[in-house]
């Protein structure tokens, strides 16, 4: 990959970018009721954070902010694997995704 | 550990063996085994006893000191666990391993139709195993424990038929006034600990003589009153001896054995052992006299008038005691201790005939439906004649002599105490007569149920009776007073004991000898006495006449005393109510509304809070989510400061 692309567009851009994203994402999951659009925000949260991750480390030359990024990834589809079965169960047991209906988990 | 060591420490093994074999296997050690090993015990201690006994006397009546172990030790002080044999705890040893085994053996008979007969053995025996520490201590602690021990075991004895509400209350008031002299005992303790830095008998006398103690020091002062009002509540003496009349409720080998011959007797001999204390102690000693002859006196005239046959006895253990505490109260130390072991027999004697006489009765104890039990009851008539007597102080019978060197010492000391002391003696063989005359002569005046039913005791309960009289008879020949023998045997025995006494205090064993001519005379005066009075007593009860009639029917100053100058009910207006209205408040007030709010409060206020604080977990998934990201907002702020 050629990093000077990256590095074409200011460092500060990318962290104004991220946070914005973040949240976004942070405020996605806050506001809406439905589980999938919730799953989305947060891999919108992760991403973010996988941005800001490859801007500090192209800028700083450093490799290892990159092989993070992977990591997250990987976790991020697990993650989302056993997530999607979940949503998928509730689906089953109540036809819908409303977050609001899962009100059970109190005194 | 040698032979004779091995002997002395088995001697309270033994009984706390059988206490611990009838106890632990109460209702399935077989019950013909129960007595055997109750008795046995008991007999194997009193053998040893005697052994040890003879092999003191062949080592040159050395004391001999037996450690045990070391017990614990704080700092300079510790404490040994170990035994003391000398002359008076060895006298002690023979009185309670001897008249407790004859009770024992009576108690096999006496109780065999109780449910509760393994019980009472296991009791007794651990009786017997506080009363030993107790008397074979070589330290004032050890004594503590047996004295404790002693009055669990009294306890426990008293409210032996503990469906009887009446009995435990006895029981509780019992334990109770003993827990008042036992403050007393145990202050005393710290502060002979606090003086002397030890409280082996040993050293403590020793430190005694060597320290230069003066007559009347107010140290020795304040401890010697402090033990002495351990012994009186031990020893039922005014103002503490409301106890023991109560303690009657309890089986009568119980009475017999712990309430007359040997625990109530553990302040006597708490007193002998301390003479080096008491010596220097003359304030003390004149407080034991008067005290000693007050309950004398105060005693006596309250038997006079009772007429259950356990409460005359009762009371005149009392009286015999307030004797043995004047003897000490005039420094007669011996005759003290000697009073202590004839009256040991024919009090025992007494009670174990009472107990015989109600056992015929059907548990009949009032002496009103008794009369004519003689033709009957020939072997109890005997024996009760006998231990009457001898208690009376009629010659040649053992309470004779004991109770003669007692006034004859008490003369020496004090005209005025002798005249009162006289007196009570008086007194003595008028209620022990009345009691006497009252019950197995005239005619009978039971139930036609009681009369059918009217049966000499068995062998296990009349051959105690016959050892007891026999000893009653010839126990005073221990002690001859000089008149008659110029060695007196229990004199020269016990000579030892006060070797330190003498050096501390010499002037209080240096009393003119009365002459012989006086001593006759005095004799003659306290032997016409008790003649007389049972002379009297004969003459009024000897028919069956002057039966006492209905309680309600006395007046005037019969009725104050009759109702033994409402002693108890004073104490009940003066300590008990007002300790049972503090007790209210406190319940009422104290505890159910100030601290049943404090802690009912710190309760409510949790549950409350929780109440509230609940209403946070909604299951809302979105609200949970907010919190956690206000959680992540939060610990980031804090961290960028």
């Amino acid at each position: 990959m050629d990093l000077e692309i990256i590095k074409t567009i200011p460092l500060e851009h990318y962290i104004y970018f991220s946070t914005a994203l973040f949240c976004i994402g942070i405020i996605g999951v806050l506001m809406r009721r439905n589980a999938l659009i919730m799953f989305m925000c947060v891999e919108l949260m992760l991403n973010a954070t996988n941005l800001l991750l490859t801007a500090f480390s192209a800028y700083n030359g450093d490799a290892s902010g990159q092989v993070f990024v992977f990591f997250i990834m990987v976790v991020a589809a697990a993650e989302v694997a056993v997530g999607l079965a979940i949503v998928v169960m509730i689906y089953r047991n109540s036809r819908s995704t409303d977050i609001g209906l899962l009100s059970k988990l109190k005194w | 550990m040698t032979a004779l060591e091995l002997t002395i420490a088995l001697i309270p093994t033994l009984p706390l063996l059988g206490f611990l074999i009838n106890g632990l296997g109460f209702k399935t050690v077989p019950k013909v085994l129960v007595g055997p090993i109750g008795v046995g015990v008991v007999l194997a201690s009193f053998a040893l006893a005697l052994s040890a006994f003879s092999q003191f006397s062949a080592g040159g009546n050395q004391p001999i000191n037996v450690l045990l172990f070391e017990w614990f030790s704080v700092g300079d002080f510790s404490l040994r666990f170990s035994f003391l044999i000398d002359q008076l705890s060895l006298l002690m040893l023979m009185v309670v391993t001897g008249i407790g085994s004859l009770i024992h053996l009576y108690s096999i008979g006496y109780m065999s139709h109780d449910e509760g007969y393994g019980k009472f053995f296991a009791y007794l025996n651990l009786f017997m195993f506080s009363m030993l520490l107790l008397v074979m201590g070589s330290n004032y602690l050890i004594m503590f424990i047996g004295w404790e021990g002693v009055g669990l075991c009294s306890y426990l004895l008293i409210g032996f038929w503990n469906k009887n509400h009446d009995y435990n209350d006895a029981a509780k008031k019992a334990f109770i006034m003993n827990r008042i002299g036992d403050l007393g005992f145990l202050i005393g303790i710290f502060i002979m600990l606090g003086q002397f830095g030890s409280l082996e008998y040993v050293e403590v006398f020793d430190k005694l003589v060597t320290g230069n103690f003066a007559v009347g020091d107010a140290t020795v002062t304040a401890i010697t009153l402090c033990l002495f009002v351990g012994a009186m509540g031990k020893s039922a003496q005014v103002p503490l001896y409301t106890w023991l009349p109560d303690a009657m409720a309890g089986p009568t080998p119980v009475s017999a054995l712990i309430h007359a011959a040997t625990m109530v007797t553990a302040g006597i001999y708490m007193v002998v052992r301390s003479n080096v204390l008491f010596v220097l102690a003359p304030t003390t000693l004149e407080i034991v006299g008067y005290v000693g002859v007050i309950t004398a006196l105060m005693a006596a005239t309250i038997g006079i008038f009772q007429n259950d046959i356990k409460k005359v006895l009762a009371y005149s253990t009392v009286s015999q005691l307030g004797y043995m505490f004047l003897a000490l109260g005039v420094g007669a130390f011996t005759s003290g201790m000697f009073h202590v072991i004839t009256h040991a027999f024919f009090k025992a004697l007494l009670f174990l005939g009472a107990g015989s006489v109600i056992h015929a009765m059907s548990n009949e104890q009032d002496i009103r439906n008794m009369g004519g039990l003689r033709s009957n009851l020939k072997v109890t008539y005997l024996t009760f004649l006998i231990a009457c007597i001898a208690i009376s102080g009629i010659p040649p019978f053992a309470g004779f002599f004991s109770k003669d060197e007692i006034l004859l010492h008490v003369f020496a000391h004090s005209k005025f105490l002798y005249v009162l002391a006289v007196l009570g003696s008086a007194m003595t063989a008028f209620y022990m007569f009345r009691l006497l005359f009252l019950t197995f002569n005239g005619s009978f005046r039971g139930t036609q149920y009681q009369k059918e039913h009217l049966h000499e005791s068995p062998l296990v309960m009349t051959l105690p009776l016959i050892v007891l009289a026999v000893l009653s008879m010839v126990g005073g020949f221990m002690g001859l007073p000089p008149v008659f023998s110029s060695t007196n045997w229990l004199v020269s025995f016990m000579e030892p004991l006060f070797d330190n006494a003498k050096l501390a205090n010499a002037a209080m064993f240096s009393h003119p000898h009365p002459s012989h001519t006086m001593e006759l005379v005095l004799m003659g005066v306290s032997v016409t006495v008790a003649l007389v009075s049972a002379f009297v007593a004969f003459s009024m009860y000897g028919k069956g006449k002057n039966v006492p009639a209905d309680d309600k029917s006395y007046s005037g100053a019969v009725k104050v005393v009759y109702n033994k100058y409402y002693v108890d009910e004073l104490y009940d207006s003066i300590f008990v109510k007002p300790m049972m209205a503090l007790s209210s408040i406190c319940y009422s007030f104290i505890d159910n509304k100030v601290l049943d709010a404090i802690v009912e409060g710190v309760g409510q206020i949790t549950r409350g809070t929780s109440e509230r604080l609940r209403m946070l977990q909604t299951g809302n998934t979105s609200y949970y989510l907010l919190a956690m990201v206000i959680g992540i907002i939060v610990v980031v702020a804090m961290n960028l400061m």
